[in-house]
């Protein structure tokens, strides 16, 4: 009972925001529903009991990688949000292939209860409570099998932080 | 709608003590905050040979309520070319943020919201990361320059500090080898030693950093009253800015609290294991019977009549305190020994708290400010390196320690030496990079070249 | 304990709407922003699946795809930045440099 309602307000939450972060005109709008998407996805993350997930949602994407983008939009802006003036049909038919896909995927999963042996295949959980303490199943597998795609990780990071230091700098003849 | 009702009432049922912790969180810290910032105003008059306030309340006690009920009742202004939804939402997350991460510090082994998760300290740490967020959401709706620049300032204050802050605390999480709050203390006791001693420079990083996260002087250039107007508090006034002040407080309270789990042993009393010093635990009692002797003994010497009465007040309530701590303590009521730990926990943390926001205070009232580059260059180049550096050298002390047998205490002392040492050759190397560069940047500067030329 | 598909029709109704930002949206930096929703709802597809399969790969990997998306936020806003000192624009259709 808990356990769907605390579901499906997360849910709520992402999907509401989500839509609304699509049509905002006013950038930093869209940023702050964005927010609480992932907020929302956080939480959607601690309900599936994946609790190092979930605070490194919150650390690296809403306090790390948001305020990036609020720093740029607030550097890039322009004064008036221009109109879209591009034409009415792309946004009508960008509603409806998402909509014929989202009808179609979600056939596919809710066919997997009524049809056995077509669709997905259901497994079964196990119980919340006997489940190992996150953190360290995830340091295990992190450390343990994963250990180069962690390492490669790093250097990724390590890569990137250089090329966007790099190409924000301002240029030393520039005016 | 009665199977939800009988839910319901599971819940609060299984939940009442985390549910009660959470609720006082909510009422007490804004008034507990309040009481701070008084507290800060009459450290700050001692330190400067004055009084304070003095006329609110006997001894300038009902100031915080008075600065209360001015704010409620000032008129909410809300500038025109201001984005409303924006402006509305930054004050009130910035206090979400601040109250959330309390819910997962650990007060004394009884009071804590969040019991037993396996991210303890990191939850703290994650979610009052989304603080700034407040205030760089707040600095631009206010639709001002003053507003904007000094949001950006402090907000990239904030999140350069926030990794120094993090490496502090890692090489505390890596002496503990958990994250979970109560485990952190646990460990300490097992140890026999609280973490600071065997980690310093990841204290005192840690402490440097959680001053710069806090926006407290000497880090203070973004809301300084002779900078920038009041820098993105500008524009909020009344109700509103209380809320950026709370939630900067509240903030205050936590950064000391995550400092004082992991580098200052928690809830637990100076040299919990050794059972000669037994008698430290009789300090809460000797301690408020002696504070309600003090104000016994000044109370016949208060100029009014109203303050002498608040003396024999604050005497009495002092003493029934001592009473209760006493009952509960080692030779007191048997029935009541239940509640020594969770009593006693807190005030060995409250006290360390206190400690903790004091040095806060006193720094402020000491040292001048830092300026904006110079803060900068500070958690970029000196501090980030620092600390990890440290990182390394308590990981490089652990696997002596466990994979050659050496003494931890020797390892740690090494390594502190050895990251103390590059700490030396930083700043070395800093001065003459800093001094060469400023060199480079005058040689090119017009000015410089025309009053050569002229 | 929800059912599997209520987190894969979750997961998938916010990669809908991450496509339809990155196909309807002017805007850039908006565009960016629906590549991170994208890259969520196929976060939360990878954690569903690791709880219900008990096998912590999902959520490595899940961890792997956050650090990833933080390097790719970093450069395109790097990009972006660059392009807008240039041009003065975010716009996507004014960025016509290389049409014909």
């Amino acid at each position: 009972m808990l356990d769907s309602v605390i579901f499906y307000f997360f849910a709520g939450t992402a999907v509401v925001s989500a839509a609304l972060m699509v049509t905002r005109r006013n950038a930093i709008h869209s940023a702050v529903f964005l927010i609480a998407t992932l907020l929302a996805t956080a939480g959607i993350f601690l309900q599936l009991r994946a609790e190092f997930l979930f605070i490194s949602q919150i650390i690296l994407y809403v306090g790390g990688i948001m305020v990036l983008f609020i720093f740029v939009i607030m550097l890039v802006r322009l004064d008036v949000p221009l109109p879209q003036i591009r034409s009415r049909m792309q946004k009508w038919i960008a509603l409806f292939v998402a909509l014929a896909v989202g009808v179609e995927a979600g056939v596919v999963i809710f066919l997997a209860r009524k049809v056995p042996g077509q669709g997905l295949l259901i497994p079964n959980p196990a119980p919340a409570e006997k489940l190992p303490p996150n953190t360290e199943e995830l340091a295990k597998g992190l450390f343990g099998s994963y250990l180069l795609p962690f390492e490669i990780a790093s250097i990724l990071l390590l890569v990137a932080m250089v090329g966007a230091v790099v190409m924000a700098k301002k240029r030393a003849d520039a005016p | 709608m009665s199977a939800t009702l009988h839910s319901i009432l599971t819940f609060v049922q299984t939940w009442w003590v985390e549910l009660l912790c959470a609720v006082l969180i909510v009422l007490v810290v804004p008034l507990i905050a309040g009481y701070i910032v008084l507290v800060e105003r009459k450290v700050m008059a001692d330190m400067q040979a004055r009084l304070g306030p003095m006329r609110v309340g006997p001894h300038g006690l009902l100031q915080p309520i008075a600065d209360a009920l001015k704010l409620l009742i000032k008129e909410d202004l809300i500038p025109d070319a201001a984005d409303q939804f924006i402006f509305w939402l930054a004050p009130v997350l910035s206090m979400t943020a601040a109250l959330t991460s309390m819910g997962a510090v650990a007060f004394g082994p009884w009071f804590q919201v969040a019991r037993d998760i396996n991210i303890g300290l990191l939850f703290v740490v994650g979610v009052s990361a989304l603080g700034p967020f407040g205030i760089v959401l707040g600095g631009w709706a206010s639709n001002n320059h003053y507003s904007i620049i000094g949001a950006l300032r402090s907000t990239a204050q904030l999140i350069s500090y926030e990794t120094t802050a993090g490496f502090a605390l890692v090489s505390g999480f890596l002496l503990a080898g958990t994250l979970n709050v109560r485990s952190i203390v646990e460990t300490q006791r097992a140890d026999h030693a609280w973490y600071i001693f065997l980690a310093p420079v990841g204290f005192f990083t840690y402490l440097i950093a959680s001053i710069a996260e806090t926006n407290r002087a000497p880090f203070d250039l973004p809301e300084a009253e002779s900078e920038l107007v009041a820098g993105y508090m500008t524009e909020y006034s009344g109700f509103r800015w209380s809320l950026y002040f709370l939630a900067e407080y509240a903030n205050m309270i936590v950064v000391a609290s995550v400092g004082t789990t992991l580098f200052l042993g928690g809830w637990l009393r100076p040299f919990p294991n050794v059972h000669w010093l037994g008698w430290l635990d009789a300090a809460p009692t000797l301690l408020l019977v002696a504070v309600a002797a003090y104000c016994v003994f000044r109370a016949g010497k208060q100029p009014a009549r109203v303050q002498s009465l608040l003396m024999w007040a604050v005497a009495f309530a002092c003493f029934v305190v001592a009473i209760i701590f006493a009952l509960t303590g080692p030779f007191g009521h048997p029935r009541l020994r239940f509640m020594h730990d969770g009593l006693y926990g807190a005030f060995w943390f409250l006290l360390k708290v206190s400690a903790y926001i004091y040095l806060f205070m006193w720094l402020r009232f000491t040292l001048p400010r830092f300026r904006f580059d110079q803060l900068m260059r500070l958690g970029w180049h000196i501090l980030i390196p620092l600390a990890l550096v440290n990182v390394v050298g308590v990981g490089v002390a652990l696997a002596l320690t466990s994979e050659f047998g050496l003494n931890r205490w020797l390892a740690m002392v090494f390594t502190t030496l050895a990251t103390l040492g590059i700490a030396m050759l930083l700043l070395r190397w800093n001065d003459k990079y800093s001094a060469a560069a400023s060199a480079a940047l005058l040689a090119d500067s017009p000015i410089v070249e025309d009053s050569r030329a002229g | 304990m929800m059912p599997i598909g209520h987190y894969l029709f979750l997961s998938l109704a916010l990669f809908l709407i991450g496509a339809i930002g990155v196909i309807t949206r002017r805007n850039v930096i908006i565009v960016l922003m629906s590549i991170e929703l994208i890259l969520n709802a196929v976060n939360i597809n990878l954690v569903a699946f690791s709880r219900y399969y008990g096998d912590v790969t999902g959520q490595v990997f899940a961890l792997f795809i956050i650090a990833d998306a933080a390097a790719e936020a970093a450069v395109g806003l790097g990009i972006i930045i660059a392009f807008f000192r240039n041009r003065e624009t975010v716009l996507a259709d004014e960025m016509d440099l290389l049409k014909w």
